[in-house]
């Protein structure tokens, strides 16, 4: 069997386990299409938490710039684990106490205002679509590979299929189908990462191969890749390239962002008492942490295996030859990946092979986001690892896609419409909005997909940051003071929001759209601050205008203040209630 | 609904908890990780050294205690105020 048709085997077998449960669970009433009726256990919560959280930035495009960033790129690893301690302890148990459906139904109630419930439904869609475009990145790479067509071909089936099966199911849908998912992607995770860390260092656990040594140099793995990739005129792994001021901002802005998600954040909304939304982020964590601690070593040892594929003799011999680019059966997904045109080589000098390095004889470039889809095939593993991989990656995916969707068209069908616009809508008409918006967002981030801001994972970093800037701090401060008032949170959210919004679009075009940028992040507008790195700036914008305004106006209301004193303490915490 | 005092001896007792984990999460990321690596750098690991191991993972694996540790103690501290559901 080629691999073509093993990849579409393995890919059609777990569409086929995703719909079926999707069908099986059907959503039936308003209240199981948003929160699954609050029955789900914290251990089962954790694992679907965990694929809504691992999307195609975490799966398919993580590892491949932690491979050619290395140390610098730790920011990911740290910033999106770190945020879950944040809302175990800040966020998750009080608003389970609270016991609604949104976020921005507690931002609305908390604040005593509907324009707060708007603007915090205007956040929620700016960072969660900015999210979904990332999705449609690493969709279009996944399909394009393994279907064999054009990356832009590959993004539009994507979105067809993210559209269908959105659309299918409600959360309890997704819960149950996320689990499916998580045990998918992990399994397709971590497979070729204990084939190839025990054919570089003998240890089948990747995240300790990755301290260990490698069996071809005898040196441990990083100082053979430190010493490889200086050869060839390559920054030094291990080494920091990146300002300390930087990383140490992005890392921030991931992990308040992570708490600021509102996918993330309606999660749990959906265990059944305050203390197991506690540990619930702590199962999340732990499922999260699986794929986290061997990504590194993923990216690690594709850059190594990359580089060993273009200097099979090592990097003080001549490059690989062109003919054996065209023919040799061990380089066919060189050839694979140059169909999708997210790898291109062009023996430049013409001397009949093709060079790798860092300077201006350099005659490969390779798309970021393919490393981790293309690993299993660099290092020449059989084929059902590879298919399973591209399930992975798609797994990974649609259910954060999937959970994105559902929190935008909740936030438009329940936070605006039903809530502002037309509170007499049926239940039926509120699943149709509800459904009518996916629609309109797939779209949406789907043309902003062909030109995407990034690598799926820096477009997903800037979602995070949207987030950080205008969600997080009004959440925190309804919970952790008394004194923000209905005007200062909506001014608070609206600097933060527009501050990050603003410098975003000065540095990746307004709107995303190509060549409207002032600014790039290699020549940042402030100090060394990225695009990616400014939402904690926004943040803090954020808390100081709340402040400021609610000193200067009208006092919270005593029975809101009584409010805020209810979901402090976990007893009372009953089932969820509408209104 | 439970009485004020002891709600309000709760919420102390929580936020000082928080403070306290808040440090340690900050100081095996941010410090460990990115601003004390320098210091760190003498420390030896596996081909590299000790910050770039906390950047890497020793963090995260930190996390993971952090949260389960912060659900156990409140849930003792639930008890012990009475506020549990």
């Amino acid at each position: 069997m080629d691999q073509f048709t093993l990849n579409l085997l393995v890919v059609g077998a777990t569409f086929v386990l995703y719909i079926g449960i999707a069908i099986w669970a059907r959503a039936g009433t308003t209240s199981e299409f948003y929160a699954a009726g609050r029955g789900v256990h914290p251990v089962v919560n954790g694992m679907a938490t965990g694929a809504d959280w691992m999307s195609a930035a975490s799966f398919i495009s993580m590892a491949g710039l932690i491979a050619f960033g290395g140390y610098d790129t730790s920011v990911y690893l740290m910033g999106w684990t770190g945020g879950y301690v944040l809302l175990a302890m800040l966020l998750a148990p009080y608003l389970r106490k609270f016991g609604k459906f949104t976020v921005p139904e507690f931002i609305g109630d908390r604040f005593y205002s509907q324009t707060a419930r708007t603007v915090a439904v205007v956040c929620l869609i700016i960072a969660s679509i900015t999210y979904v475009i990332g999705q449609m990145t690493g969709v279009g790479v996944a399909f394009s590979r393994f279907l064999e067509v054009s990356n832009t071909t590959g993004l539009f089936i994507g979105a067809a299929i993210v559209f269908l099966y959105a659309v299918l199911g409600g959360m309890k849908g997704i819960t149950y189908t996320q689990v499916a998912q998580y045990v998918v992607l992990i399994i397709a995770y971590t497979i070729p990462a204990i084939f190839i860390s025990l054919q570089l260092t003998g240890n089948p656990i990747p995240g300790l191969g990755l301290f260990s040594t490698d069996v071809n140099s005898g040196a441990p793995i990083l100082s053979t890749l430190n010493d490889t990739v200086e050869a060839l005129g390559f920054k030094s792994y291990t080494g920091q390239h990146d300002t300390t001021l930087n990383m140490f901002l992005f890392t921030m802005t991931l992990m308040i962002g992570t708490a600021g998600l509102p996918h993330v954040i309606v999660r749990f909304f959906t265990v059944p008492r305050v203390a197991d939304a506690r540990s619930s982020a702590g199962w999340a964590l732990v499922f999260i942490a699986l794929l986290y601690l061997t990504a590194p070593a993923v990216g690690a040892m594709a850059r190594l295996n990359l580089v060993k594929t273009f200097y099979p003799n090592g990097v003080d011999q001549p490059a690989v030859e062109m003919t054996a680019i065209e023919n040799d059966q061990n380089l066919a997904w060189v050839r694979n990946w140059a169909k999708t045109g997210l790898l291109s080589f062009d023996d430049k000098n013409g001397d009949g092979r093709i060079e790798y390095n860092a300077g201006d004889g350099n005659e490969l470039s390779v798309n970021r986001d393919i490393i981790t889809l293309a690993n299993p095939e660099i290092a020449n593993l059989p084929g059902w690892v590879i298919a399973l991989v591209a399930a992975g990656g798609l797994a990974a995916a649609l259910s954060t896609a999937a959970g994105l969707l559902m929190a935008i068209s909740s936030a438009v069908s329940h936070d605006l419409i039903k809530s502002q616009i037309n509170p007499n809508i049926s239940e039926k008409g509120e699943l149709l909005a509800a459904r009518i918006s996916m629609a309109v967002a797939i779209a949406v981030a789907t043309y902003l997909g062909l030109n995407p801001p990034g690598f799926a994972a820096q477009t997903v970093a800037l979602a995070f940051g949207l987030a950080a800037s205008s969600i997080f701090p009004a959440l925190m401060m309804g919970i952790f003071s008394k004194k923000i008032n209905n005007t200062g949170a909506v001014a608070g959210m609206l600097v933060g929001l527009t501050t990050t919004l603003v410098y975003i679009f000065l540095h990746k075009g307004w709107f995303f759209i190509p060549d409207t940028n002032t600014f790039t992040d290699a020549n940042p507008m402030i100090l060394s601050i990225k695009s990616t790195s400014f939402g904690v700036i926004g943040a803090v914008l954020n808390f100081a205008t709340a402040f400021l305004v609610s000193n200067a106006t009208k006092e919270t209301p005593e029975d809101i203040q009584e409010l805020v004193e209810s979901i402090r303490v976990p007893k009372g915490a009953g089932a969820a209630v509408d209104h | 609904m439970a009485d004020k005092s002891s709600s309000n001896a709760y919420w102390k007792a929580n936020i000082k908890t928080i403070q306290l984990f808040l440090v340690i999460w900050f100081v095996v990321s941010f410090g460990f990780g990115i601003l004390l690596r320098p210091m760190l750098a003498g420390i030896k690991i596996g081909g590299t050294d000790l910050g770039f191991w906390f950047a890497q993972q020793g963090s995260i694996l930190v996390f993971l205690v952090l949260i389960f540790a912060y659900a156990a103690r409140m849930n003792k501290l639930d008890r012990e105020h009475g506020v549990e559901e």
